[in-house]
């Protein structure tokens, strides 16, 4: 592997050595380490099948809910290990972000705000639960549009504003990261770059991982980038630097569209 | 303009169009006709005393059919037999019956739960009349110890479960993935996902289900025949034999002064299942 970088400072996210199989012959994910700096976005590209999503959903242990999955190796946020916490716990810390808006359909727009409270059995006080509702709303750029409308279905809303919807889901926990999994390939390119400047903005409060097939998406919002390619990490550094000069031969073949 | 080619391809759709319009017509028309005959054979019975009066007795009948007058009482002990049973096996059937729909859903590739599925499918296709059988073994002679409305509301759980079952497993099926994964990505736990996401998600479908199971058992006759046997009084005891619609439907054919009967009783059993239909029918309806 031809990193550029080895070591990251004080990493709110690092990940030793993982490696994941979905069965013994066909390993998904190899070998792969990284830090993940905190207070800026992050990109993961690569081809289809490449692993960034099976990376992704590594790091927030969705893949628990698929027994046969080998997983190996080591996630560490902020410096414990995430196999050791509770994932109630983990997930509060991890919000995570899908390639399709997913409101809950039965809930209101205030109700999937704070769903993870309301089905974790977490009491608020309603002073409380309308603030959070506020708060995260405000943070994803959609009070203002739904803040007369917050008891309609979630599903009501546009695209664009579902994912957002799902955003603010993700905010309301206040996580130190967000894992976004092509947030945007649903959208249209309008909603999408609503979505873009959003998450720009978001790094000043939150960490914010993202995966993403679209090359110039990564380029316009990213500070590190990450290149995956058959599972490895090929390369990983500052965005500006890869895209101006990639070091590993399959990156720049990549970047250049030789393949994709 | 000539233009062959097209002239013979409109020919030919106007034929299949006119085609496909006549089968329809002859599917539907039983149905119709059924619809007619009940209605124009039954509707003189129907009134106020036909919901709130005891079925009449022979002598009753026999007068008022030899003077020419309408048969008087009703079918409450049968409608009343009827709910009192359907809401017994539902009470039985709809807890099991969803806790087993939700147990396949959940482990639809393990081993145990195929062969659960077919064993399912297998009680889906036995008669009813063994169903009631198999309740006179277990219940008539076991625990009441006599014919009774708990006897037959279990021949008609049991006929409820299949389609309760295979109901509850596909309307989760057709939730999508992604739902479940926005729950997991919040950390809640697995049965909180199922009972306060995917259920309240699937909900017009489960109670689609439902429904189309209680129109199902609602007209069965042959079960309660073992088991409930009737009776001539309004009988709300689990442990004493009760009537139900279609046992008195069965009853009034057995009688030739109480024919008449036979039709408005047939008009409403008809018009509740009708009506059961329509309203899953809507409830489908809004969830797409």
């Amino acid at each position: 592997m031809s990193d550029l970088i080895k070591h990251i400072d004080d990493p709110v996210l690092e990940i030793r050595n993982l490696s994941v199989a979905y069965n013994k012959d066909k390993p998904a994910v190899t070998d792969v380490s990284a830090g993940i700096k905190k207070n800026k976005v992050t990109a993961i590209m690569g081809p289809s099948g490449c692993g960034k999503s099976t990376l992704l959903r590594a790091i927030n242990r969705m893949h628990d809910l698929y027994p046969n999955i080998d997983i190996n190796g080591d996630i560490l946020l902020n410096g414990e290990e995430t196999t050791n916490m509770s994932t109630i716990m983990l997930r509060r810390k991890i919000g995570m972000v899908f390639q399709r808006p997913n409101p809950f359909p039965t809930m209101s727009i205030h109700d999937n705000v704070i769903a993870g409270y309301k089905l974790n059995g977490i009491r608020l006080k309603k002073s409380d639960r309308n603030e959070i509702v506020e708060k995260s709303l405000r943070d994803v750029a959609l009070w203002d549009e739904v803040k007369d409308s917050l008891t309609k279905k979630g599903t009501f809303l546009s695209g664009g504003q579902q994912q957002r919807l799902c955003i603010a889901r993700a905010l309301a926990f206040r996580p130190d990261m967000i894992l976004l999994d092509e947030p945007t390939s649903a959208l249209d390119p309008v909603a999408t770059k609503k979505v873009e400047e959003l998450l720009t903005q978001l790094k000043e409060h939150y960490t914010i991982l993202l995966v993403t097939h679209n090359m110039s998406q990564a380029a316009r919002i990213s500070d590190y980038s990450m290149f995956m390619y058959l599972g490895e990490l090929i390369e990983y550094g500052k965005t500006k630097d890869m895209f101006i000069k990639p070091i590993d031969k399959r990156t720049e073949e990549y970047l250049t569209g030789k393949f994709s | 303009m000539e233009n062959p080619t097209l002239n013979k391809r409109i020919v030919k759709d106007r034929l299949f169009a006119g085609g496909i319009f006549l089968l329809s017509m002859v599917t539907i028309s039983p149905i119709v006709l059924i619809i007619y005959k009940l209605v124009s054979k039954g509707y003189r019975q129907i009134n106020f005393d036909f919901f709130s009066k005891k079925a009449p007795d022979t002598y009753e009948a026999m007068v008022a059919v030899n003077s020419g007058e309408i048969i008087p009482g009703g079918i409450l002990n049968g409608i009343t037999g009827t709910l009192f049973m359907v809401l017994i096996a539902s009470a039985m059937a709809i807890p099991i019956g969803l806790m087993i729909g939700i147990f396949l859903y959940d482990q639809k590739t393990k081993r145990y739960a195929g062969i659960v599925r077919d064993i399912v499918d297998i009680l889906q296709g036995v008669p009813s009349i063994v169903l009631g059988l198999i309740a006179y073994f277990w219940v008539v002679k076991n625990i009441t110890h006599g014919f009774s409305a708990l006897a037959g509301s279990t021949a008609l759980a049991i006929m409820m479960l299949p389609l309760i079952i295979r109901s509850t497993e596909e309307t989760l099926k057709m939730i999508p993935e992604s739902i479940r994964e926005a729950g997991f990505a919040l950390g809640v736990p697995y049965h909180k996902i199922i009972l306060r996401v995917l259920i309240p998600s699937g909900f017009s479908g489960l109670a689609t289900g439902i429904l189309l199971a209680i129109s199902r058992i609602i007209g069965e006759t042959a079960p309660l025949m073992l088991t409930a046997l009737g009776s001539m009084e309004v009988n709300l005891n689990m442990t004493k034999p009760t009537s139900a619609v279609p046992l008195l439907i069965w009853e009034f054919y057995n009688d030739p002064n109480m024919i008449d009967l036979i039709w408005s009783s047939s008009l409403f059993l008809m018009m509740v299942v009708l009506l059961l239909n329509l309203v899953s029918k809507q409830l489908i309806a809004k969830r797409s």
